[in-house]
């Protein structure tokens, strides 16, 4: 060949300092870029913080958890129904926590210098387990896929009906995430619901299976319901939630589907607070440290994003 | 007089370039058929504010948007910002009806009508929607599944000429 011509390497058009070449870009994005961050008057802004900590580490988790289904789920389309519902949340909790990180900075860990991490990887991959403020429901293994729709269903029922409410909050950022939310998380209701029905009216072994995945994820659910201090303060202050608010409509939503599935409520004892604490204080079950361990381990060790 | 006149024309040329932009995902559609792109502005120091909001919270596709909307008008000699807007959320009803057509061009079922606010019903059953497969115009269509190899799209399968084909959920 006599000359070589500028198509002949498959490399050159990765060369050279145009960075959006490559598939998703290689630098950091903000995904609340020209958001105004302004929290409203009278709001704690450390209160404001810690509920989007709750919020946002409940999606982060569970959208960890789910994403272990990728690849083993029980056919190709649950794969990627499951993975669909975990990058929902992911979103949700990358917002929140960027949300949480622009309401009260010092929630953030300090990284060392020239780190190239954003707030929001930060608080997912540099906080230790005591400081994540998700319920204990969503840290737990997944179990069989019967125990992941019961779980699913239990925390999606309950989130929507928290997020069709935080539309209206004051903190004009919470409600625009929450508005988004309400249109997700409404599919991912419909479709843990749908298979806890289909189980439950399935075969002897699928009925089984979903019996014992209500009674797997039941004892966690109150922590759900239960008012935080943090919680009672945002909601006093008109930016959150408090969730008992939600509890009835929950149980009955979670009662008409039960109903439909001809099962019944387990009677099972709940998993209380441990020394008073639970997870929304960052009192978490061994099952969060393993969990974080994979999660956290890459970014951990290379704090400035290289290698 | 001049500047105005030039500022002005920059705008349209602005507009232009980012008109021509499409969606990563669905590259069928340039990113205001789908509704994404909010405003575009060319500020007082010339650099262009681009405004677009995500379809779905996660979508991972926002960063290439920013990359090609900043490349597409860099190659147009603009220095570019994007900025995301949240609020009003991203509705299926921002699908320009340009957009709609490109997508049944291209065998993607385009969404009906989104539900409208208040609370929203459990849904035990398959979403009744007016689908029909974008190959064959058949209405025997049935629902695979809710999710589909994006965010935004339900997978479907027409039981008249049996091809799958991919639907824009309504949200």
């Amino acid at each position: 060949m006599d000359q070589v011509s500028e198509h002949d390497s498959v490399y050159d058009g990765l060369l050279g300092g145009d960075d959006s070449r490559w598939a998703f870009g290689t630098s950091f994005e903000d995904p609340l870029a020209g958001v105004d961050t302004t929290v409203p008057d009278g709001v704690d802004t450390a209160a404001l913080a810690a509920y989007c900590l709750m919020l946002g580490d409940d999606a982060l988790i569970a959208s960890h958890r789910l994403s272990e289904w990728c690849s083993s789920a029980p056919d190709l389309e649950d794969d990627i129904a499951l993975a669909n519902i975990a990058l929902d949340l992911l979103g949700q909790a990358r917002l929140l926590l960027a949300r949480a990180a622009a309401a009260d900075p010092t929630v953030v860990p300090a990284l060392p210098e020239g780190s190239p991490v954003p707030p929001e990887d930060a608080l997912a991959f540099f906080r230790p387990e005591g400081r994540f403020r998700n319920v204990r429901l969503v840290e737990q293994a997944n179990g069989d896929f019967a125990v992941t729709v019961a779980r699913l269903m239990v925390l999606s029922t309950w989130r929507l009906a928290l997020m069709e409410r935080l539309v209206d909050s004051r903190d004009a950022v919470l409600a625009a995430i929450a508005a988004k939310a309400v249109k997700e998380v409404a599919y991912h209701r419909d479709y843990a619901a749908r298979w806890v029905v289909t189980l439950a009216l399935g075969t002897d072994e699928s009925r089984r299976r979903v019996e014992a995945g209500l009674r797997t994820v039941w004892p966690w659910r109150w922590e759900l319901v239960d008012d935080h201090v943090v919680e009672t303060e945002v909601d006093a202050a008109g930016v959150g939630v408090a969730p008992s608010r939600v509890a009835d409509e929950v149980d009955a939503l979670l009662d008409q589907v039960l109903g439909v599935a001809r099962l019944e409520r387990p009677e099972v004892k709940d998993v209380g607070p441990h020394g008073g604490r639970a997870g929304r204080d960052g009192r978490h079950t061994e099952a969060l440290g393993r969990l974080l361990a994979e999660m956290q381990v890459v970014a951990r060790e290379h704090p400035r994003g290289r290698w | 007089m001049v500047t105005a006149v030039r500022s002005a024309v920059a705008a349209d040329r602005a507009r232009a370039v980012v008109a021509s932009v499409t969606d990563p995902e669905m590259p069928m559609l340039t990113l205001h058929d789908l509704g994404v792109l909010r405003d575009v502005v060319v500020q007082a120091d010339g650099r262009v504010r681009v405004t677009i909001t995500p379809t779905y919270s996660g979508c991972p596709a926002m960063a290439t948007m920013r990359d090609d909307l900043v490349r597409a008008l860099q190659d147009a000699g603009f220095e570019a910002e994007v900025v995301v807007s949240l609020e009003p959320a991203w509705s299926s009803d921002l699908i320009t009806q340009a957009g709609r057509r490109a997508l049944r061009d291209h065998g993607v079922s385009p969404p009906g009508a989104a539900p409208q606010g208040g609370p929203v019903a459990l849904r035990l059953l398959p979403v009744r929607r007016d689908v029909r497969c974008p190959r064959c115009d058949s209405t025997a269509v049935e629902l695979t599944s809710e999710f589909g190899p994006t965010a935004c799209r339900a997978l479907y399968r027409c039981t008249d000429c049996l091809e799958p084909f991919e639907h824009v959920k309504e949200i």
